[in-house]
């Protein structure tokens, strides 16, 4: 039984996903006995196996093409590892990246795929733990096959920490150069502006249960009241109603405020991504099942459109009618 | 040329809800537009306008239900529509990216697209793998999760953005024909204007049934099943404000002078 499991990195930085995989690689490999072996394909790869080489990681393919990362390059990668390591699970990370490349290389592989797992059971049968619904309710997926893709979610694993003492081996795989038809010609970082959330003490956050445009003067106001600064979930900056910069969550900004005021915001997985190390949360929301509440230290289950008013007024302040 | 786009209906689940054996009773359930295909539907929808001779053609592996929101996307400027659907795939209680890819892939054959636009993931499975899988069984080339498009009507490249995680983009140049996986914030999406719900009423939406793409029922056969369906065990440790607005702000706002947030 082997587990091979497909690091991440970035500019030069191997991202968390990668150690987190190592983690639920090594547990799954313990459940039935097996090795565990990570790949990384890409990059100062040689420095990457050092990193990589954590407690409980039995072996280390390095595959030195490209600098990045390039999802064709990655595709043909994978599956030539797959074939010279046979392993019983390939796990790769539930990240943008995971995203372009897994679905093709399970197709190509011709594996079940399971995505964004949150838990993995190896016991009688493969179970796979994951949200549905916006994270209203969780499924268990049994797979019923020797050979399976799983696509784990970021954050839900421990990063894996110690030294190992892997076997470290150099893999080279022939490219097939027409088949790479895209070509990553560099990144951009968006966002930037007037005002950095990163730096606030307090954010005062609003998501889609603002409905409105019009209604955003509202949280403004609560936001002037409390000396505190604005920031969103995604569809406020979808809708263009705040700018980019505003945007908390895996994609946007990852705030760590003292206290962080999520109103009529449900608490999507890649929104707590971005604000669940903010010291105090508190949530205003009329759904009591949202997600946000699993990790708010304090809330108020009811319509922000009368609770933000009255705050406002205890504070001395005076509503915008809206 | 040809724009194809995988159109979802999905189900909102409403606030308060039940769960009836592996499904959530359907009472509690409304259905609605993906969230990420609006946008995938702007996107193509912006092309067709971009250049002569562009159609937008769009496809729904869905019950008749789903009627309703593809005319939606008719009104909002698709030419037709295909709707997947028999009682094989009525029979399958949890649709895998793997079936819905190999069924849009013979809808594919069938209509030749040079250029496939999906949503990034759909709001009820979130499964985000029926695009790129389906670029892999089709042999298109793709990108995933593009927030930025910029495609000429005809050309053989579409430079994209690839919206990757913390305020990082990546700029990659796509070789057609290719699937594109849409998010969201990539484009306003239009409303529906009158004209539009009124044009929609008279566009085809054409019913397929496996066989008639050449498919039969071993395309749904699947590895992965549906066994548990729960709501989770609540892991809050909130303490919560009560008793009416007033009294639950007042609350709060000592919490807030408590914790120096504002003085006084
Ligand atoms: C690849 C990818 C990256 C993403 N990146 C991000 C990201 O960086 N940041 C991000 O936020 N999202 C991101 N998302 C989107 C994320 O999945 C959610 O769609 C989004 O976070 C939902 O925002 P929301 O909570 O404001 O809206 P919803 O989920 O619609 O929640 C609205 C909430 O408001 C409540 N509500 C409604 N009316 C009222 C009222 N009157 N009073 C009080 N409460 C009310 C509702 O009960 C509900 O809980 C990403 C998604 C993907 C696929």
């Amino acid at each position: 039984m082997t587990v091979l499991a497909i690091a991440e990195h970035r500019r030069g930085d191997l991202r968390d996903a990668s150690f987190e995989l190592i983690t639920a690689g090594r547990d799954l490999a313990d459940s039935i006995g097996g090795d565990l072996h990570v790949a990384v394909i890409g990059g100062e790869v040689g420095a990457f196996a050092d990193e990589l080489d954590r407690e409980g990681v039995d072996a280390i393919h390095t595959v030195a093409e490209g600098e990045e990362f390039n999802h064709d390059v990655y595709t043909q990668a994978v599956e030539a590892l797959y074939d010279e390591v046979a392993p019983d699970v390939l796990l790769m990370p539930n990240t943008v990246n995971g995203l372009d490349y897994a679905p093709a290389v399970a197709n190509g592989l011709s594996l079940p795929l399971v995505t964004d797992a949150i838990d993995v059971d190896y016991g009688d049968t493969l179970d796979v733990t994951r949200e549905m619904y916006g994270s209203k309710v969780e499924t268990v997926v049994e797979v019923d096959a020797d050979r399976v893709a799983i696509s784990i979610r970021p954050g839900e694993w421990p990063p894996a920490e110690g030294t190992g003492d892997a076997d470290v081996r150099e893999f080279d795989v022939d490219i097939d150069e027409s088949a790479v038809r895209s070509t990553v010609t560099g990144f951009q970082e968006v966002g930037g502006g007037d005002v950095d959330i990163t730096d606030a003490e307090v954010l005062v956050s609003v998501g889609r249960g603002i409905e409105e445009e019009e209604n955003i003067a509202l949280v403004e106001e609560l936001a002037d009241t409390l000396g505190a600064t604005l920031s969103s979930s995604r569809p406020i900056v979808d809708n263009g109603w705040l700018p980019k910069n505003r945007q908390v969550g895996q994609s946007g900004k990852v705030v760590t405020p003292e206290v962080y005021i999520a109103i009529g915001i449900s608490g999507a997985v890649q929104h707590v991504a971005g604000m669940k190390g903010a010291e105090t949360i508190v949530a205003i929301n009329t759904d009591s099942s949202a997600p946000i509440y699993d990790l708010a230290d304090y809330g108020i289950v009811d319509d922000l459109f009368e609770v933000v008013p009255a705050l406002i007024e205890a504070f001395g302040g005076d509503p915008p009618d809206v | 040329m040809k724009v194809l786009i995988a159109v979802a209906e999905v189900a909102e689940v409403e606030d308060d809800f039940e769960i009836d054996g592996l499904a959530i009773d359907d009472r509690y359930l409304n259905y609605d537009l993906n969230e990420w295909d609006d946008y995938a539907v702007e996107a193509g929808v912006q092309i067709q306008e971009a250049g002569d001779d562009v159609e937008v053609v769009s496809v729904t592996i869905g019950p008749e239900r789903a009627d309703e929101t593809i005319r939606m996307a008719l009104a909002k400027g698709v030419d037709r529509s295909i709707r997947v659907w028999d009682d094989e795939l009525e029979s399958v209680d949890y649709l895998d990216s793997e079936t819905k890819a190999d069924v849009l892939a013979a809808v594919v054959e069938e209509e030749q697209p040079d250029l496939v636009l999906t949503g990034v993931q759909s709001d009820d499975t979130a499964f985000g793998a029926t695009g790129v899988s389906l670029a892999d069984e089709i042999g298109f080339e793709w990108a995933a999760v593009v927030n930025h498009l910029e495609y000429e009507p005809g050309s053989e490249t579409a430079s994209v953005h690839r919206e990757l995680e913390g305020g990082v983009e990546e700029l990659t140049d796509v070789e057609l024909p290719a699937v594109l996986t849409i998010q969201t914030g990539i484009n306003e999406p239009r409303y529906a204007s009158l004209r539009g719900i009124r044009q929609a009423q008279s566009k085809e939406i054409a019913p397929k049934t496996l066989d008639e793409l050449g498919l039969d029922a071993s395309v749904t056969e699947s590895a992965v099943t549906l066994t548990q369906l729960y709501e989770p065990e609540t892991e809050s440790d909130a303490t919560l404000f009560e008793g009416g607005p007033d009294e639950e702000a007042s609350q709060l706002a000592d919490l807030l002078r408590d914790k120096g947030v504002v003085e006084g």
